[in-house]
Order: structure tokens, then C-alpha cells, then sequence
């Protein structure tokens, strides 16, 4: 046992993919710690925030303020709010408004904003300006005004009698806060989604839950399957034909139509993700069967199974055995394509609203059900539906990638 | 005077397993063929036979690797030439090679003319498919398959026919040499006899000038070539005319493979069979001395440590032992007697 | 040699039909053959000749469409697993390719034990297993404290063949079906099977049925020679009468067609 242990990890796939699976399932269990937050908490008013880390602008007044004097801040700060789309648009503007083009050095901010501050006029109107056109004006105009001051910024209080404002505090353009002393910071490492929910404490919940599913779709499918298919390959006859006959059935009927039936019929309240996961395993066996089956009639007539009968063992000996033994990997790589493929079934039936219900937990598919809704895609919201997937890729490439290694340990003419 | 077709000196050649274990499976193997002369090669399974014939198309993919030697065909050296090169210009032009289930080779899907345009378009440019057609139904008449056959998909054809047309195929380029690796190992005997019948007519209607012919079945070898080559652990052990290694052998290793001939002919009843116990050695590891050591009744304590060299044995016999000719002829003949 | 041999096993009109319907095929075709006991018998045909179908009718792998089986005068019944394994003690097999012939997930031991249990030496102390097992493979030339917890692919496909001989004689079997069991294998290999094989038939008098495709085996081998052509029997009888004298066209095409030594090999035949 400690012998195979140790072959198993002396393979380079094995090791590859359990590592993968092993940092998945850490995350699914150690993330949570670290984090409690309830998956499905809105926190964010407004949707998709971008990732990055948020730190609370009140509680920045309040941190100590250093003065560090580095080089290129001023320009570093004009630019994000200065780019160069903005500066062709104030060229556009003023070769309209009448000064020739070589003129107009846009690279020099200082010389492009004391001609724009010059000569800019929100009233003035050329032909084929529109009204949205003359609104982008104005509000780069606002955007740029005073862009070069390097007066502080001046924070003031209501005073409670007077009702006026009371200046507090002054903000030089040279002060800098250090983030670890600002008592409130959010790290949001894959921003929030359409409901304004953290993303990734979604997604480790998702991973979770969508692992279930697929596991427990993936056994059930498997386990029906696989003994569907031993039998009906190895006995032969009328219970091949029998057992064919309803495979055949159920590979006519689309399965899918047939879990949506089920599961509609179920009901809201009982929908839980366990139940959903047991259907999608008896709505999808079917392949399995036929795989297994095909399998086990071409071993059914090899020699080494007849040398088996000719030493006298049962049935049930040699399909366990001579049989099962040779289909082994086989059907560990079944079993790991019927978890990525239930994992993606739950996805489909949460977009028609038959999957679990939502209330509590969120799943990987109901994740990239709501992504789509609200048009991640189309947005350039990549943050809401991209982990999803490679959470689904590396879940089914880490568990290919532990079959592929089991199968040199285990397939004994593989070794050498 | 005569031509030499094929040379090749000293060829050495490995295979790279997964593990980066080097497989030394063909060692300094050095043969010349002459033109209108066939070359047999006999030798157990896994003694380097079909890696050789795989070496000497000049032509290698992984695991396969090229070590050193010449490969001189016709007056051209093709060894360390690019592959693809070689895939170009002597594939099919210079040597041909038929592998030993060349007939699963043909896709199911596609009729046998169309493997032919294939190999006629690579070649020769602006031939018209008519043309083609002409061409090749003249070829088949020739070698006597009926001309049907090349509007035939691969599954209506038996697997005498299959292995014959693919023959044909591979000589449509006119290769100075064929190599064929147990072309008819996997057919029944009829077939066998017609794969035979023609690779001898290809010789004697000069659509090759020489021949390699591997297999492990030794009286197929003695009615096909001129010479027989007897391969043991990726080395030539022996070489000679068919006559003289069949009835003949000198080294101890032939001639135990000559004592396992079975024919249905009178008298087999009456032979006892020799049978070489052991295995062959591990080619990862080769012995330094005589690799068939180990396995040898004859074997002396000098020969597990240096190498062997050839011996000559007069009119081109060639043998690897360090045990000269006569004793060896000698200890046969007082076996002979003892029995 | 007055005594008379007894009749091992013999087959009535046996037939085999496959398929149904148009996609019927007549394998095995109304065949008759009586075996008795130390003979040596060699059925030879080429592929498709019937001949394994036939072979694995007369091991009970698969049931005949017509005709009677015989054990020893009196009718087989195999129709339970318990009847299957009594007559499986009596006939045994060698299969045509020894490395398809094991289950690889199983080791050595795990062969030569099966055997063992089948002879009902299932509660023999563990000591008296492995005597006999190491008696099994020193009669095939190989030792077992070599091949213990070894897997059979590790062997070369003479040495698994070999095993398979040493198996048989732990079986001891009335009659053994040894189907091609040196095609596979190299010609210098073949004579050590071949010589294992007639030296345990020696040491048990056991019947032995070759099935095969090679003339000259069937000749070097055998007392008693069938030509099986399309599910039937062609030619049969003693294997100097067959060989030497051949009567039916069949029989002649197939002696003209292997290649020979001392004989001139026609070609101009096909």
C-alpha cells in the first residue's frame, strides 16, 4: 500500500493534477476561515466594481500624513486625468474654434491647457457639433479646470451652530497615508458582480457547492453505468437486448429535456443542490452504459477471461477481476467527465431557473447564469465570468491529469 | 562488373524511450547489396531486424535516432541528410519500404487510384488524372493484379490483394531498392505465395534492382533470397549465400535457427529440433563481449569480455566467433554422432 | 499393444451456425472426430477454416448449434457452473497468444495458484503450495523463486507460453487443447514448447489436439492429422499418410503453397 502510495506521486501527471485539485480544495476549506463573510452578501451598491484594493477615503483624512517628494507625480496625475484621447478632442476643438494646427503642441500639457483656458467657450457651436458633443466639452473643461494648481485641497466641516463651513484640515498634493494605517480596506482581488457581491468569496463558495454536485452526479451516473454496462456486455443475450432496449431509450429522449421535466417537477422549495445533483446523475448515464458496455464485449472474448473460465471461476469473479480491473481507468476518466459535464448541466438548468435554489448558496453555473444576464460579457466584465471557467477547466484538467498518472501506476502493462 | 545497390558501414542506430533510456538497437551493422541480388534477414523478434530496415531508409522519428555510419544508396550517401529531404527525394525514388501490415496502411475511405495519384502529384507535377489511370493500369497488368482493383475501396479487397497492391504502390517511383519486412506474415499461405511470386517478378522485370527481405520464417527466406544474414541483439552474427546458411552455418547461434526449420517435407519426423534456451540480452545494457554469450553451448570465459570480430570464411562468408570455423564444424559433427 | 485405447472425447455432426437470418454463417460444418487416449492430433486449416470455433465447442467456451459431445462414452452436460467446472479438471488450453493469454493485473502466483484450488488443494498449508508450484516451473525449465510476485508481461513470450505448459501440469488434465500455441513465438522458443509439451504428455498421458495453420508442425507433432476447409473435415488420417500422400486438392494446395528446403517451391501454382 505505502509501496503504490509512493509510485503513484513518483508520477509527473499525478503529481501535476493532484497539486492543482489539492490547492482547489485548500481554498474551498481555508478561504472561508479567513474570511466569513455570508457568499451571497451584497457589500457593494452598484455593479461590477473592477478588482483592485479599496480603501475608504474618510478614514484617509484621519491617517497620518506623510510628505514624500517623488518625481513625476504631477504628471502622473495629469495624465489619469489628461489622456491622449482627451487632448486630440481639445486640438479638435480648437483648430474649430480657428487656430491653426501646427500651433498646437498637445504633448505640452502646460501650453495645451493655457490655450484651452484661453480660448474655450461652452457656448460657442460649430458645424456638425452635436449636443453630446458640446456635453463632452463642458465636462472636460470642468475635468481640466485647475488640473495645473498646486494648491492643497481644503477640507472643511459643517459647523452645528453656525450652519457654515469650517475649514479642518489641508490636503498638499505632495501627502501620502500609509494603506496598513487606514482602519478600513477592502482587498477585492476579482472586483464585485452585477448584485455588487464580492466575486471571489463567491466564486470559493461556488466551487464548493459545484464540486458537489458534480461529484455526486458523476457517482450516481458512474455507478448506474458502470454496472448497467458490466452486466449487459459480459451476460449478452436477452439481457443485453432488455438493457440496450431502455439505454436506447433514454438515448433517444434528450436528456436534457427529461431533467428539466424532473426537475420542474420537484418543486422550488425541495430543489436543494443535492437533489439536483442526483437527477443530472440519473438523467446522464446513458454514455457510460454504452461505453462500458462496448468495453467489456471486446474483453468478453479475449483469452486471458476464457483461461479464467477454464480455471473454474464464477461469473461474478471474472467481471470482477478479469473485467473491471482493464475498464478501471476507463471508467475513472468517465466518472471525471460525467463531474465537468454535471457541473456544466447545473449550469444549464440554474440559466432556465431549475437549479438549486439561490437563496443560500451560489453555484459555479448560477454564477455564469447571472455573468450572462447582466452582460458581463458584452461589458468587457471579465472578472465576473472568466475565474468561472478556468475554475471549471482546472477542476476537470487536474482530475484527467490524476486519472492519466493513476493509470501508469495501476495498468501494470503500462509500467516499465 | 557488377553495381552495388545499397552500402552501409558500420550503421548504428538507438531508440530514446520516455525515460531516457537509450535502446542500442542496431550496432555497427555493415551489408552491401548488389544489383539484381536479394538480402534476407533472419533473426529472432526483438534482435534489431525491423529497426534496422527502418534505419536504412535514412528516414528516422523519435524514439528512433541516428548514432553514426553511412548509408550509401546507388552512389549517394543519404545519412544525416534532413528528413525531410530524404522524405522528398529518396523515399519511394531511391528506396522503398513495405512494412509488415503495410495493408492496413490504406485509408478505408478513399479508392486504391487515389493513393496512386498521391504518390505520382508528390512527385511529378501537371500529370494529368488520366494519364495517371493509364499508367497504372499498365503497372498492375504487369505484375499481373487485375486492373479493377484501382476503382476499389481498401474493405473490398482480401488481404493478399491489399498487401499485393500496396507492393505495387511502393515500386511506382521505380526505388532501386525495396525493403520489405515481413510482407507476408500476416496472410495465409495462398497469399504469401502470391506476395512472393511477385516481389520475384519485380526483380526480374527491373522495376527494383535489389531487395531486403526480413522475416523470421526460415524457409520463406531460403526460396526468396540470394543471401541470408543472420541478425542476433542488433549485430550481424552471420552472413552467407542462402544454400551455405541453411545448410551450412558456422556461428553457434545460426545454427540453432537452422535447426528449428519445420517443413512438411519426409523425414521431419525423424529430426530433432534444437532449441536455444535462455533470452536475448537487454540492449539497454549490451554485454561487452559476445552477446550471444550468455546463451551459447560453446561459450569460453574470453568471450563474455572482448568483442568479437568477424571472421572470413572464404567466398564472402562472414561469421562472429572467436571459435575458428573448423572447431566449430568439428564440435557439430561429434553432436552429430552422440546423437 | 493389444490393449485398446480408450475413447476420450468424440464429436456427432457437430455444427455451428452464426448469426441470423442472410447474415448467417456456417462455422463449424457437421463435424465428426473421435480422440483417445495419448494421441496426438492436429487440426489444421487456414484462417476462417472454423477451426478455433470448433476448438472452443469441444473446450465447452461456447455451445454447439447441432450435434453431441461425448465425454469418456457418455454425453456432456455442462449446463451448470459446478458441471462446467468438473469438466473443465478434465480439458484444458493453450491459447495462440501467450501475452494476451494473462490478466495483467494478476501475479504469477495467482496462475499457478488457481490451478492449485481447482485440483482442491485450496486448504494445503502454504508450504505444500509453493513445493508444488516450484515443481511446476522447474518441469518447464524456469524457477520460481524468480517469477514469485512477478507479473507475467515481465516474461518473454516463450517463457509466458512456458508457464502456461507448467500450469497444465499442475491442472493435469485428460486432454488438452492447445490452440497455436507456438505461432507467436520464435522459431528457436517453439522447439523447447514443443519438446515441454510432448514430455508432459509423456508424464501425464494426456490427449493433446494442436489447432493450427502450419502443415509442417501438424506433421512434426502429430499421430493423427484432420484438414479442416470451411467448417468441414477434407482429409484425414495418420500424419505420414496426410502429409506424405495427400489425397484431396485442398490438402495438395496447401502442401504446395508452404515454402520448403529440400524440394523445389513452385510458383507458378498461384
Amino acid at each position: 500500500m505505502k509501496h503504490t502510495l509512493q509510485q503513484i506521486f513518483r508520477s509527473p501527471n499525478f503529481v501535476v493534477g493532484f497539486s492543482i485539485f489539492a490547492v482547489i480544495i485548500l481554498t474551498v476549506l481555508i478561504y472561508p476561515m479567513l474570511i466569513p463573510d455570508p457568499p451571497l452578501k451584497i457589500i457593494a451598491q452598484g455593479t461590477f466594481f473592477e478588482p483592485g484594493i479599496y480603501v475608504n477615503t474618510y478614514d484617509t483624512f484621519s491617517a497620518p500624513a506623510y510628505t514624500l517628494k517623488l518625481e513625476g507625480a504631477d504628471s502622473k496625475r495629469i495624465a489619469s486625468k489628461l489622456n491622449d484621447e482627451d487632448r486630440l478632442a481639445m486640438q479638435k476643438w480648437l483648430v474649430g474654434f480657428g487656430i491653426p494646427e501646427n500651433e498646437i503642441d498637445i504633448q505640452n500639457t502646460e501650453a495645451l491647457l493655457d490655450l484651452w483656458n484661453t480660448n474655450f467657450d461652452p457656448s460657442k457651436r460649430f458645424q456638425g457639433m452635436t449636443n453630446a458633443d458640446r456635453n463632452y466639452y463642458i465636462r472636460l473643461n470642468n475635468s481640466v479646470q485647475g488640473l495645473l494648481s498646486t494648491a492643497p485641497a481644503i477640507i472643511a466641516a459643517t459647523d452645528e451652530t453656525t450652519g457654515g463651513l469650517v475649514e479642518t484640515d489641508r490636503v498638499q498634493q505632495s501627502d501620502y497615508i500609509n494603506v496598513s494605517q487606514v482602519s478600513n480596506v477592502r482587498i477585492l482581488p476579482l472586483g464585485t458582480d452585477n448584485f455588487g457581491r464580492d466575486v471571489l468569496t463567491e466564486l470559493v463558495a461556488a466551487t464548493r457547492v459545484s464540486l458537489m454536485i458534480g461529484f455526486v452526479a458523476g457517482f450516481v451516473a458512474t455507478l448506474i453505468g458502470l454496472v448497467l454496462g458490466l452486466v449487459s456486455g459480459y451476460v449478452g443475450g436477452w439481457v443485453d437486448d432488455g438493457i440496450m432496449f431502455i439505454t436506447n431509450i433514454f438515448t433517444v429522449i434528450p436528456s436534457f429535456v427529461l431533467l428539466i421535466l424532473i426537475s420542474f417537477s420537484i418543486g422550488q422549495d425541495k430543489r436543494g443542490a443535492f437533489t439536483i445533483a442526483t437527477v443530472i446523475g440519473f438523467t446522464s448515464w446513458v454514455w457510460t452504459a454504452r461505453a462500458v458496455r462496448s468495453q467489456v464485449i471486446s474483453l468478453r472474448n479475449r483469452d486471458h477471461v476464457n483461461l479464467s473460465k477454464l480455471s473454474g471461476h464464477s461469473i461474478f469473479y471474472i467481471i470482477v477481476n478479469d473485467i473491471l480491473p482493464y475498464i478501471a481507468s476507463y471508467v475513472v476518466m468517465a466518472f471525471i467527465l460525467q463531474i465537468s459535464s454535471g457541473i456544466l448541466a447545473e449550469a444549464g438548468l440554474s440559466i432556465l431557473g431549475l437549479g438549486p435554489r439561490t437563496t443560500e448558496v451560489p453555484t459555479l453555473g448560477l454564477m455564469m447564469n447571472w455573468a450572462m444576464i447582466y452582460q458581463a460579457h458584452i461589458l468587457g466584465k471579465w472578472w465576473a465570468y472568466f475565474p468561472v471557467i478556468i475554475t471549471i477547466a482546472l477542476i476537470a484538467f487536474s482530475m484527467n491529469l490524476m486519472n492519466t498518472g493513476m493509470d501508469q501506476v495501476f495498468n501494470p502493462a503500462l509500467r516499465d | 562488373m557488377t553495381t552495388t545497390m545499397l552500402e552501409v558501414n558500420e550503421l548504428s542506430t538507438k531508440y530514446i524511450t520516455r525515460f531516457r533510456e537509450d535502446v542500442y538497437a542496431v550496432d555497427k551493422v555493415s551489408l552491401k547489396v548488389e544489383e539484381g541480388k536479394s538480402l534476407g534477414i533472419a533473426g529472432e523478434s526483438g534482435c534489431g531486424k525491423s529497426t534496422l530496415a527502418l534505419s536504412l531508409m535514412g528516414y528516422y522519428f523519435p524514439p528512433l535516432h541516428y548514432t553514426s555510419g553511412d548509408i550509401i544508396i546507388n552512389g549517394k550517401n543519404i545519412s544525416g541528410l534532413n528528413p525531410d529531404h530524404v522524405r522528398k527525394t529518396i523515399l519511394g525514388k531511391e528506396i522503398a519500404y513495405i512494412p509488415q501490415a503495410a495493408m492496413n496502411a490504406l485509408n478505408p475511405t478513399r479508392k486504391i487510384i487515389h493513393f496512386i495519384e498521391d504518390v505520382i502529384l508528390e512527385h511529378e507535377m501537371y500529370v494529368n488524372k488520366k494519364d495517371i489511370y493509364e499508367r497504372a493500369k499498365k503497372l498492375f497488368e504487369t505484375l499481373g493484379l487485375p486492373p479493377e482493383v484501382l476503382q476499389r475501396y481498401p474493405v473490398e479487397l482480401s488481404g493478399g490483394m491489399k498487401q499485393r497492391t500496396v507492393i505495387a504502390i511502393s515500386v511506382l517511383l521505380l526505388p532501386k531498392v525495396l525493403i520489405a519486412d515481413e510482407p507476408s506474415s500476416a496472410l495465409d499461405v495462398t497469399s504469401q505465395k502470391m506476395v512472393i511470386k511477385m516481389l520475384k517478378h519485380l526483380m526480374e522485370a527491373g522495376f527494383i534492382s535489389s531487395m531486403i527481405f526480413i522475416t523470421h520464417e526460415l524457409p520463406l527466406l531460403y526460396n526468396v533470397v540470394d543471401d541470408i544474414m543472420v541478425m542476433y541483439a542488433g549485430q550481424i552474427v552471420e552472413k552467407g549465400t542462402s544454400h551455405e546458411m541453411v545448410f551450412d552455418p558456422i556461428h553457434p547461434y545460426s545454427k540453432g535457427l537452422m535447426g528449428s526449420i519445420i517443413v512438411p517435407e519426409e523425414g521431419l519426423r525423424d529430426v530433432k529440433l534444437t532449441a536455444i534456451p535462455g533470452v536475448p540480452p537487454n540492449l539497454k545494457k549490451p554485454p561487452a563481449g559476445c552477446r550471444f554469450a550468455e546463451r551459447c553451448k560453446f561459450v569460453r570465459p574470453e568471450c563474455r569480455v572482448i568483442s568479437v570480430p568477424y571472421r572470413e570464411a572464404g567466398n564472402g562468408r562472414v561469421y562472429r566467433c572467436i571459435i575458428p570455423e573448423a572447431e566449430l564444424r568439428e564440435a557439430y559433427s561429434r553432436e552429430e554422432r552422440t546423437k | 499393444m493389444t490393449r485398446e485405447k480408450k475413447l476420450y472425447l468424440s464429436a456427432k455432426g457437430v455444427t455451428k451456425i452464426f448469426g441470423l437470418g442472410r447474415q448467417k454463417t456456417l462455422a463449424v460444418d457437421n463435424v465428426d472426430i473421435d480422440l483417445y487416449e495419448g494421441e496426438v492430433v492436429s487440426i489444421v486449416g487456414e484462417s476462417g477454416s472454423g477451426k478455433t470455433t470448433l476448438s472452443k465447442i469441444l473446450l465447452g467456451l461456447i455451445s454447439q448449434t447441432e450435434g453431441e459431445i461425448f465425454f469418456q462414452g457418455v454425453k456432456r452436460d455442462i449446463n451448470s457452473h459446478a458441471k462446467k467446472r468438473e469438466y473443465w479438471k478434465n480439458i484444458q488450453a493453450i491459447f495462440q497468444d501467450p501475452f494476451s493469454s494473462y490478466n495483467i493485473f494478476n501475479k504469477i502466483d495467482t496462475v499457478l495458484l488457481d490451478c492449485i484450488n481447482m485440483r482442491g488443494g485450496r486448504y494445503f498449508p502454504r508450504e505444500k503450495k509453493i513445493e508444488m508450484m516450484t515443481e511446476a516451473c522447474s518441469f518447464v525449465n524456469l524457477k520460481f523463486e524468480e517469477l514469485t510476485n512477478k507479473y507475467p508481461f515481465e516474461l518473454s513470450g516463450g517463457q509466458m507460453q512456458r508457464l502456461m505448459i507448467a500450469r497444465i501440469f499442475l491442472l493435469q488434465p485428460k486432454i488438452l487443447l492447445a490452440d497455436e500455441p507456438t505461432s507467436m513465438i520464435d522459431a528457436c522458443s517453439r522447439a523447447t514448447i514443443l519438446d515441454e509439451l510432448m514430455h508432459l504428455r509423456k508424464e501425464i498421458g494426456m490427449t493433446i489436439i494442436f489447432i493450427t495453420h502450419d502443415i509442417g508442425l501438424a506433421y512434426y507433432v502429430s499421430d493423427k492429422v484432420y484438414i479442416m476447409e470451411k467448417g468441414r473435415f477434407v482429409e484425414s488420417g495418420s500424419a505420414d499418410e496426410v502429409i506424405l500422400t495427400p489425397r484431396h486438392d485442398y490438402t495438395k494446395r496447401l502442401l504446395s503453397d508452404v515454402p520448403k528446403i529440400h524440394e523445389e517451391w513452385d510458383l507458378s501454382t498461384v
